[in-house]
């Protein structure tokens, strides 16, 4: 109990002084997951369409698949972008492997199949409904696709929260790729294991309590520019 | 331009999970006006003006347009028997087919706006249109099917949930449609709407074609006995 209320005093300090390094590492933490959000939901977003409205061969199995990856393993992800991106690996002379973007890179595959996945259960719901309209006024795919996009966008905000959640608070395939280097590669996540690990325990509770106040604000932040609870019910 | 009638149907049949929900249909409609189709539930009468359209699959036989099959479906439009509103403002709904096909934005609102007046709804085209009430829904999917001004015009029962004054307005528009040149197809099992509407008759029951004549003929002196006994108002199975 005596470390959880130090890790609250920790906490306040930390943001009252505005500490340098605590700044610092949480504007890196939401780069590294903003950019990873807006690249995966601009993968996952058309492919969930893609999904809902074309039939092809495959179409069962690419959507168990997607459901499976849900639950990829991060420590595995970090591990296969790793080897791609170290020295000897197919992508080293990028040169990339401890940067930011390495990170960026491995959340982008965690969390595309997350977004996909329930992006594609709603958008399969709205094509059912709209499916015989659509037919009807002989639209072409793309057009199918776009209508579907913009009309259950509501749905597609949590989808991608959800991506937003799941990447703000993984720790496993970014201390891989980014190796957790202090002013370069830091960010929340890492900090806590390493505060931890020193056996620092109010540090590590401060940060963890800002982790968790930074994601219920961006969360909320983006409820209130879509003013999902104002008006309408989609 | 090439008129989409005379139509040619041949053998047409639409099987769905090998269980044959019309066909096969033999018809020739030449373009008098509206077309009614009649008959009880479950006769096939959704599943062929859905056959006809091409939004059911066609199993066996054929269907011939007097134009290109693909401009023929570009010049149709369908009203559901259950509308379907798209997640957006009555507005949104009427500019959709219009900018669907290219038209630009302004021209799509200025239309739109029209046809809102036209049927009534001008003073919601702020509303979301799934919040409409059932009336002012399918008056909406009939203007956003109209707008496009189709050469040919399907409607699926549309008036079968409508109270008395929501169908005159309906069956308004359909007449100044008609009037205006548009071949109209509209499936019904209202009797009295049939006679208000109706050219020529199609009945259907079990999925084939029992009778297609003039209008007047079939009201008067209808060939078959079952569709002199579903004009009696007797049940017929």
């Amino acid at each position: 109990m005596g470390d959880l209320w130090a890790g609250l005093a920790a906490a306040f300090r930390l943001l009252v002084t505005l500490d340098a390094d605590l700044v610092e590492i949480t504007l890196r933490s939401l780069h590294v997951t903003l950019s990873a959000l807006v690249i995966g939901a601009a993968i996952a977003l058309p492919l969930a369409a893609f999904l809902a409205v074309r039939r092809f061969r495959w179409r069962r199995g690419v959507i168990a698949l997607l459901n499976a990856l849900m639950g990829l393993p991060p420590v595995v992800v970090g591990l296969v972008v790793y080897v791609l991106l170290s020295r000897s690996g197919p992508f080293g002379v990028l040169g990339l492997l401890f940067t930011p973007t390495a990170m960026i890179v491995a959340q982008v595959i965690i969390i595309v199949p997350l977004i996909a996945s329930i992006a594609h259960q709603s958008l399969r719901d709205l094509w059912s409904e709209y499916h015989d309209l659509l037919i009807s006024m002989n639209v072409s795919q793309s057009q199918k696709m776009r209508t579907l996009l913009w009309d259950s966008r509501r749905a597609l905000l949590t989808a991608s929260l959800a991506g937003f959640g799941r990447a703000i608070g993984e720790v496993g395939a970014i201390m891989i790729v980014g190796g957790n280097i202090d002013h370069a590669t830091r960010v929340l996540t890492t900090a806590i294991a390493l505060e931890t690990g020193k056996g620092d325990f109010a540090m590590a509770l401060g940060l963890g309590i800002i982790l968790i106040g930074l994601a219920i604000a961006v969360n909320l932040a983006i409820h209130w520019l879509g003013r999902t609870e104002a008006e309408g019910r989609w | 331009m090439v008129g989409l009638l005379p139509l040619r149907v041949r053998g047409a049949t639409s099987v769905r999970r090998g269980k044959v929900l019309v066909g096969p249909v033999d018809l020739d409609l030449s373009g008098a006006g509206t077309t009614v189709v009649m008959g009880p539930n479950g006769s096939g009468k959704t599943s062929l003006l859905r056959m006809l359209h091409g939004a059911a699959r066609l199993s066996d036989g054929q269907i011939n347009w007097s134009c290109d099959a693909r401009e023929a479906r570009a010049r149709q439009a369908f009203v559901f028997q259950r509308p379907v509103m798209l997640r957006r403002t009555v507005l949104e709904n009427l500019v959709y087919p219009l900018c669907a096909r290219g038209e630009t934005r302004n021209r799509a609102v200025a239309c739109a706006r029209d046809w809102a007046a036209r049927v009534g709804l001008a003073e919601l085209l702020d509303r979301a249109a799934p919040n409409l009430s059932g009336g002012e829904q399918q008056k909406l999917a009939l203007a956003r099917a109209m707008i496009i001004a189709p050469d040919l015009l399907f409607l699926d029962e549309p008036t079968a949930a409508l109270d008395g004054r929501a169908t005159r307005e309906v069956e308004a528009v359909l007449q100044q449609a008609r009037a205006q040149g548009t071949q109209i197809i509209v499936s019904t099992h209202d009797l009295g709407q049939a006679r208000r509407l109706a050219d020529e008759v199609v009945f259907l029951l079990h999925g084939k074609v029992h009778e297609h004549t003039a209008a007047r003929v079939f009201f008067d002196t209808a060939q078959t006995p079952q569709a002199r006994a579903f004009l009696r108002g007797e049940i017929v199975e």
